[in-house]
Order: structure tokens, then C-alpha cells, then sequence
């Protein structure tokens, strides 16, 4: 019988769509300070960097309330949900979705939150969340060097010179829009294969699970 | 509200002045340029009496090496424009050996330089110039038959402070850039106990060596530094965040290319490749030759050249980015990463074009219901 599931709580829902939007007015204010041009009468600069600096902010909680909820959320949220190594079950899924994607092997692996390769590639985008974080607010810490975002260039300097941590800056916004690409199109995928509400589940929260498929 | 008195007045010692203009040097010229010490070390106005006794009749002994570097900070230096100040500089300091400068030569030169060490040991100030190279045992540096790093250890070590000028001495400079051939590294690095203080720039700003020389003859103590072990009161402030061309960057009104209409009308240099937003230097403060410019005024972008990295990540000095390694020159950041984007939606694209003709790989369990 088929069951509707509540898989994904409200704050990865709410954290999902802020860090989905951030990602994007980011990219996009970003490519414009990196290539700026003028419009008579519009201070573009000066905006362009509000929104980039503004947004950052709403970002920067935005993931630190998703960590957050990875130590007191459900299971589908959980920390534990991004490691997928760590059981036999997770390890055999992951192999069985491998070869689901690369033609080698016939079935998805179904599963209620995130599938195994999922997961991981969500691990590697909170890496690069907080790489994106971690390098914007130093650089924006240099305007005030005594300041506390100041102190964070401070720290990193010596390890890594500012125009590489800007370079980095830069690379990373482009493999976050590699991302987005492959992001809609697994989702689509899934969605069309699974057959269990992938892309309702991301405004709703709820899946239609049929525990025989599992 | 607080009652906002003006600063008082601090009278100057009517007899120091008088010194000084039996040597030559109007009052006007000395109390100006105690002033502009004062200000250059963001003191306040109060300090400048303090300051003027502080530079009277305190010859600091020297002892200025120079290694893998191109004489510039010590033409910087010795091309102070107005004479008063040159002179004041000198009465600050006793050279007791500067290659360029000194007038023995060989054996006296170096025979100098060790009676200086014994002399004055742990209390004259060392400064250097150029990068120390460490590759194959120091052979590309010498002087007397002894290795930069042999001579830069004994003397650093036995000073009382060491003021590393220009960015070769400060963070290996342009001898330091890729492939380093000779190994070369700053001296904080080649003495790394010896008390260093880092005055970056190609060259250095002399006004910055004099103020930095008179704090120390002041307080008796090298001037606050940042995490790079620059003094505040000159690198402190971002060049960006007090570029007189800032209003524009703002307002994204931008120069080109050099000599068009927006670089004719002052526009900020940033899309030419202007270093000032990742530098910090107090160059639009005090500028260069006396006050009179500064690159960015002059048109020309800033390079970074106070900067650690300076040259390998400061180059292109006319693009915003530095190169992405392992990739060639005329590979920009945005067209690899155009290139990225564009892979993978081809990539997936693919994909997809094989997952929808895909037969029987989507869950079907019994119960689905197929409407027709």
C-alpha cells in the first residue's frame, strides 16, 4: 500500500530554497563585481556588492541552520545521511546507484531521503559552501583588518595569498553552477524513475513511499 | 554634549629651533616636517614636541645590507626631493656601512662593517634590502666571500631591530618569484628570531622608513604591526578604501582600456586591472616624491606591490584574476569556468537523451495504475 511519507522537515525545506536562491543572486551579483559596467543614474557597483554582502549574511545562516538541524533533525536530515559509507547498506546502495548512472546496472536503489550518490555529492557542496563562506567574508573582512571579519584574513593570509583566495572564490562559483546543472537534472531524472514525488517533495516534505519497492 | 576644546598648542623648545636653523634648516621646514611625521604615524598633534627632541642629536648607528635586490630603496630613499629632509634622515642615522653609499671599499668596507657589529652590538639597527637566496648553499649572493644568509644572520641577530625595505627583503620580492631559481626568501624567514619589521613596496616609501626610524627613536620600540609584521600606521588601511578614485568604482564608472574616454575623465582603473582592492599601502595618503603622485593618480593601476606573493599572484598586473595554474595564459578563470558549466550540461544532457529511451529501470510496483 502506498504511504505518504513526511520526509523532509520544514527547516531543510526553508534552508533548501534560501540556499538555492543565495546561490544564484550570489553567482549573479558576483559575475557582475568580477565584469561591472555602468547604467546612467544607478550607483551599480555599490548595489551590486549590498545585495552580494547582504545576501552572504541570510546564506551564512541559512547553512549554519542546516547544520544545526543535522544534529537534531530526522534521519533524512542527519548528518549521518551524507556519510553514506559508513553501513554495509549505505556502501551496497551506492554501488548499485553507481551503476545505475553509468548504464552498468538496471534498478535504482529506492530510497526515502537521499540516495547514496546524492548524498555525497550534498557533502561536497556543503564543502564548497563553506569554502565559499569561509573566503567571502575574509575578503570582505579587508576593508576593516581590525575588524572581526578582518580577523579571519588575518588567519588565512599567511597560508594562502588574497589573489588566490579570490581566484578561489571565483572558480568555486563555477563549479556551484556545474552544480545547479547536474542538481536539476538528477532531480529530474528521479523524479521521472522513481516515481515517488522527488520534486513535489522539496515544497511539500512529503514522498509517496511503497514499502515493497524498498 | 561634550565641549569639543581645539588641540593645544605645544610650543616647540625655542633653542632646538634655534639649532636647527644654525644648520640650515628653517623652523617652518623642521616644525613642518615633525608635523608630518607625526601625522604619518597617526599620532596626535600633541606628540609633535616629543618627536622633534626625540630626532635631535640621536644618531642611531646602521648597518644597511643589501643582497638580491635592485638598489631602487635605496634610491628611493636618497632622491628625497627636498634637501631639509634628506639631511634630517641623515643626521637621524650614522650609516655605518651601506654598500652604495660608503666610501671604502673592499677589505675596509667589510673590516667597517665588523667594528660596527662589535661596537654597537644589540642596540644599531640593521636594514636590508633585497632577498636572501638559500638554493646550493647561498652561492648566489655574496659579499666579502660570505653567503647572504651567513651575513644576514649575524647581523640581524645581533641588532637591536632589523627593518626589512622593499618587498624583496620583506616577502621575497620579484627574486622569489616562480621557478625561484635561487631559493630566494625574505629575511624574517632567514632569521626568523631576530625582530624584522616589514616595509613592502617597489621601493619602499622613504617617508614610511623616516617615520618608522623616528617612532623608534621616540619610543624606543618598533611600531604596532599587522599579521604580516607591516606597521599599521602604513599598511593598516586597504588602497582601495581610500582611493580618491573610489567614488567611481561605486558608481561602475570604469576605464577600458588605457586612453579612452573614461580614462581621459579619472574613471577607477579596476577593470584594467587595478591590485589596489587586494593591497594595503597608505599610497593615497602620503603618495609618492614628496607628495606629489602616486600611480593611481597618474593612471596607472596599482600593482600590488606591497603585497606577499607580490609578481606571481599580483600578474597579470592588467587582468583582475591571476592565471589559474596548470592552465595557459590565455586561459581566463571565466572561460574555464564557462568551459565547466557548458561540460557538464552537455554531459548530462547525454545522459539524459540515454535515461529517457531507457526501458523498464522505473519503479513499477503492482499496484501502479495505468489510466487510459
Amino acid at each position: 500500500m502506498l504511504e505518504i511519507r513526511y520526509v523532509w522537515e520544514w527547516p531543510v525545506r526553508i534552508t533548501h530554497w534560501i540556499n538555492a536562491s543565495s546561490v544564484i543572486l550570489l553567482s549573479a551579483t558576483g559575475l557582475f563585481i568580477a565584469h561591472p559596467f555602468a547604467i546612467i543614474g544607478v550607483e551599480t557597483m555599490a548595489w551590486a556588492r549590498l545585495v552580494h554582502i547582504v545576501v552572504a549574511y541570510a546564506f551564512l545562516c541559512s547553512v549554519l541552520f542546516r547544520f544545526y538541524w543535522m544534529l537534531v533533525g530526522n534521519q533524512h536530515a542527519s548528518w549521518r545521511a551524507f556519510i553514506p559509507w559508513l553501513t554495509a547498506e549505505g556502501r551496497r546502495n551506492f554501488v548499485k546507484m553507481l551503476r545505475y548512472y553509468t548504464f552498468t546496472g538496471k534498478k535504482i536503489s529506492y530510497e526515502v531521503g537521499h540516495n547514496p550518490v546524492a548524498a555525497l555529492a550534498y557533502l561536497g557542496i556543503f564543502a564548497l559552501f563553506i569554502f565559499q563562506i569561509v573566503s567571502g567574508f575574509a575578503l570582505y573582512g579587508q576593508y576593516a583588518p581590525e575588524g572581526f571579519w578582518g580577523g579571519l584574513f588575518v588567519i588565512l593570509n599567511p597560508l594562502v595569498s588574497s589573489q588566490y583566495l579570490r581566484l578561489s572564490h571565483h572558480m568555486v562559483m563555477w563549479m556551484l553552477l556545474g552544480f545547479l546543472v547536474n542538481h536539476l537534472y538528477s532531480a529530474w531524472l528521479m523524479d521521472v524513475k522513481e516515481r515517488n514525488g522527488t520534486m513535489s517533495g522539496i515544497f511539500s516534505g512529503y514522498r509517496y513511499i511503497e514499502p515493497e519497492d524498498l | 554634549m561634550p565641549q569639543h576644546s581645539p588641540p593645544q598648542e605645544q610650543p616647540l623648545d625655542e633653542k632646538l629651533l634655534q639649532r636647527w636653523e644654525a644648520r640650515g634648516v628653517s623652523r617652518r621646514d623642521f616644525i613642518k616636517f615633525c608635523a608630518t611625521l607625526t601625522a604619518t604615524l597617526a599620532l596626535p598633534a600633541s606628540f609633535i614636541p616629543q618627536i622633534a627632541e626625540a630626532i635631535e642629536d640621536k644618531r642611531l648607528p646602521v648597518i644597511w645590507m643589501e643582497f638580491q635586490g635592485c638598489t631602487g630603496d635605496t634610491e628611493a630613499l636618497l632622491r628625497a626631493n627636498q634637501p631639509t629632509v634628506a639631511e634630517i634622515v641623515l643626521d637621524l642615522l650614522t650609516l655605518e656601512y651601506h654598500e652604495t653609499i660608503m666610501a671604502a671599499a673592499g677589505h675596509q668596507a667589510e673590516e667597517a662593517k665588523s667594528q660596527a657589529l662589535e661596537k654597537y652590538k644589540g642596540k644599531y639597527l640593521a636594514v636590508v634590502e633585497g632577498s636572501i637566496p638559500t638554493a646550493d648553499g647561498g652561492v648566489y649572493c655574496t659579499v666579502g666571500g660570505d653567503s647572504a644568509l651567513n651575513i644576514v644572520r649575524k647581523i640581524c641577530g645581533n641588532a637591536a631591530a632589523t627593518i626589512a625595505v622593499g618587498n624583496c627583503a620583506a616577502f621575497g620580492g620579484l627574486p622569489a618569484a616562480a621557478p625561484n631559481p635561487t631559493g630566494a626568501i625574505s629575511v624574517k624567514d632567514a632569521v626568523p628570531q631576530a625582530t624584522v619589521l616589514n616595509l613592502p613596496g617597489c621601493p619602499l616609501n622613504a617617508d614610511n622608513l623616516t617615520a618608522t626610524i623616528v617612532h623608534f627613536l621616540t619610543f624606543n620600540q618598533l611600531p604596532a604591526t599587522d599579521g604580516l609584521g607591516r606597521p599599521l600606521f602604513a599598511y593598516g588601511k586597504r588602497i582601495h578604501d581610500n582611493c580618491e578614485r573610489r567614488a567611481h568604482f561605486d558608481a561602475g564608472q570604469y576605464a577600458e582600456a588605457f586612453g579612452d574616454a573614461g580614462h581621459r575623465q579619472g574613471y577607477c582603473l579596476y577593470k584594467l586591472g587595478c591590485k589596489g582592492p587586494e593591497t594595503f599601502h597608505n599610497c593615497p595618503t602620503i603618495r609618492y616624491n614628496e607628495g606629489v603622485s602616486w600611480p593611481v593618480m597618474a593612471g596607472h593601476g596599482c600593482i600590488g606591490c606591497a603585497e606577499p606573493g607580490f609578481w606571481d599572484t599580483m600578474s597579470p598586473f592588467y587582468r583582475r584574476l591571476p592565471q589559474v595554474p596548470g592552465f595557459p595564459v590565455e586561459a581566463t578563470a571565466d572561460k574555464i569556468g564557462v568551459g565547466l558549466v557548458a561540460a557538464t550540461a552537455v554531459a548530462f544532457g547525454a545522459h539524459a537523451v540515454g535515461s529517457a529511451f531507457r526501458k523498464g529501470d522505473a519503479m513499477e510496483s503492482d499496484k501502479v495504475i495505468k489510466e487510459d
